[in-house]
């Protein structure tokens, strides 16, 4: 079944409260995924030059101040660090791939969750509400935020197989749905060189976005192609450093709802999530067509 | 509140009021108790909204609801000031069911009777397999609409999307804007008089008088997927 919901700002009034409303949407969609769930936020952006990086670290407490210490001497740069119960966000001025690297080379046991100007993923199992008192969500700011509530179908119910899906500098993908195309995929994906990390349908669908994307597509023109390659029910939400897109398959089987005012552009599985929104009685609310790519901000 | 005067109203408020309470009570009215409306506010959302009605009633649903609101509705008289979820008088059997907004898929699902006016846009599969109801749309409507629709019309004021009646059995189906692509076995039929006053009468109905009727054309089952027997004609 599984739930999402996104809460893209078009004017910046409401950036503190993005994260009280959007953690009241999460939590709504409980029903339609209990086992897990997690968000990606895009919130405040680094110094000039600089990446944040999102870590997970499974298992007792973990010495973050000293891995940042070590990121920033071998980066040559000051590096910041936000600890977020056994995440934190790294902020250094180095390029995307440095960076994975380094952090491979000085402990494979962490997790990199996102890499970005402004995304930060943070996912776990447990109930929405869990997942939004463990990472405070209501006290969190931004421009906008994505979110999934899994019921997991294709794979087992773990950290990893729960969303968003990084698909990239700044990109990320929520999915309800399910693929049946996966295997083959994953396989040629692989062979293009996309590492995929888990058995998850929804992951390969963050990696096809990657892979067209490396091929020089737009996001729309890479949304446009998953409806030709991408065999399955989906509807996806994603999430890029501007812009906002959701996407349903041409049969349409899997729920969506929109709501448009001059202040945001709110997406969910269900309505029931967007009825805290303020506004929300003045908004444009409506159903997105099958097969049909919607794009906000800088999502072309 | 009672029935006192003619002004009376019964309002039920969703945000502190249970769904069960709300759709018992109007199971429970009998025909006087009918006649008295009611007004049903802060819905935020929520599924099943005064499903199941089986009285005269005037309804007034102040929002956006969830799935199936005013399914299999029996003689009432429901109005939606919002968008409806997927589903709306889903297997209505008499009575009439007017949506403000926009509508989701599967609107008039199976529904045997009764007249369901979308004022907005109704998404894919509106009327799947329609046995009977009337439904007018003053947008447009989604891909697969009427699939399997085997008896009632649907109007369809602005354009249908791909598939529009596709493995039809005896529905109307009557379009004013553009038609993306036909279904199986649906064609494009002749218009004659009849059908203008079916449709004129349809119009006015869903309080939308203003709209010609020689602007649609008119679409049905070419009756070649199904056995036919013209000697059944009259029971459809």
């Amino acid at each position: 079944m599984c739930g999402i919901v996104g809460l893209y700002l078009k004017k910046q009034d409401l950036a503190g409260e993005i994260g009280e409303l959007f953690a009241s949407m999460l939590v709504c969609m409980t029903g339609r995924g209990p086992d897990s769930a997690g968000f990606a936020l895009y919130g405040n952006e680094p110094a000039a030059g600089h990446i944040k990086v999102t870590l997970r670290h499974d298992g007792g407490d973990y010495d973050w101040q000293t891995l940042a210490h070590s990121l920033g001497e071998f980066f040559a740069c000051e590096a910041k660090v936000q600890i977020n119960a056994n995440y934190a966000v790294i902020a250094v001025r180095a390029d995307e791939e440095a960076l994975a690297q380094a952090l491979a080379d000085k402990d494979p046991g962490l997790t990199i969750m996102s890499i970005g100007r402004r995304i930060e993923i943070f996912k776990e199992i447990g109930s929405p509400e869990s997942i939004v008192d463990r990472f405070g969500i209501r006290g969190m700011r931004g421009t906008h935020i994505i979110g999934h509530t899994r019921m997991a179908t294709e794979s087992a119910v773990t950290t990893d197989g729960s969303h968003p899906f990084s698909t990239g500098m700044d990109l990320c993908l929520v999915h309800n749905g399910s693929l049946s195309n996966h295997n083959r995929l994953r396989t040629n994906l692989e062979r293009a060189g996309i590492e995929i990390r888990t058995e998850n349908d929804s992951e390969v669908a963050a990696g096809y976005l990657m892979w067209r994307m490396q091929q020089g597509d737009t996001l729309q023109e890479a949304l446009e192609a998953a409806l030709e390659d991408l065999d399955g029910f989906y509807t996806f939400a994603i999430g890029t450093a501007d812009g906002f897109a959701v996407l349903r398959d041409p049969i349409a089987c899997k729920p969506a709802v929109l709501a448009e005012t001059d202040d945001y552009v709110a997406m969910a599985s269900e309505f029931q999530a967007l009825a805290d929104l303020p506004g929300i009685d003045e908004a444009d609310v409506w159903e997105p067509k099958p097969a049909q790519v919607y794009t906000w901000g800088a999502a072309n | 509140m009672g029935a006192e005067n003619d002004m009376a109203v019964e309002v039920f408020d969703l945000a502190t009021g249970e769904l069960r309470e709300l759709n018992q009570r109007l199971h429970d009215l009998n025909e006087d108790a009918a006649k008295t409306p009611w007004r049903i506010v802060h819905p935020r959302g929520a599924h099943a909204v005064a499903a199941g009605v089986d009285s005269p009633v005037k309804i007034d649903i102040e929002g956006h609801v969830g799935y199936y609101c005013a399914g299999m509705n029996q003689h009432a008289q429901i109005t939606v000031h919002g968008m409806v979820g997927v589903g709306v008088a889903e297997n209505m059997m008499s009575g009439i069911v007017r949506v403000k907004g926009h509508a989701s898929q599967s609107a008039g699902a199976t529904a045997h009777g009764g007249l369901l006016v979308i004022e907005g846009d109704a998404a894919s599969r509106c009327g799947i397999s329609m046995k009977g109801i009337d439904i007018v749309v003053g947008g447009s409507v989604g891909h697969m609409s009427c699939f399997m629709a085997q008896a009632g019309h649907l109007l369809v004021c602005g354009d249908a999307d791909e598939a529009l009646g596709d493995s039809l059995y005896e529905a109307q189906i009557y379009v004013r804007g553009q038609v993306k692509g036909l279904g199986a076995d649906c064609v494009e039929k002749e218009m004659r008089d009849e059908h203008l006053d079916t449709l004129a009468g349809l119009l006015e109905k869903a309080e939308m008088g203003k709209v010609k009727p020689s602007e649609f054309r008119r679409y049905g089952s070419a009756r070649q997927l199904y056995n036919f027997q013209v000697d059944n004609t009259s029971r459809y």
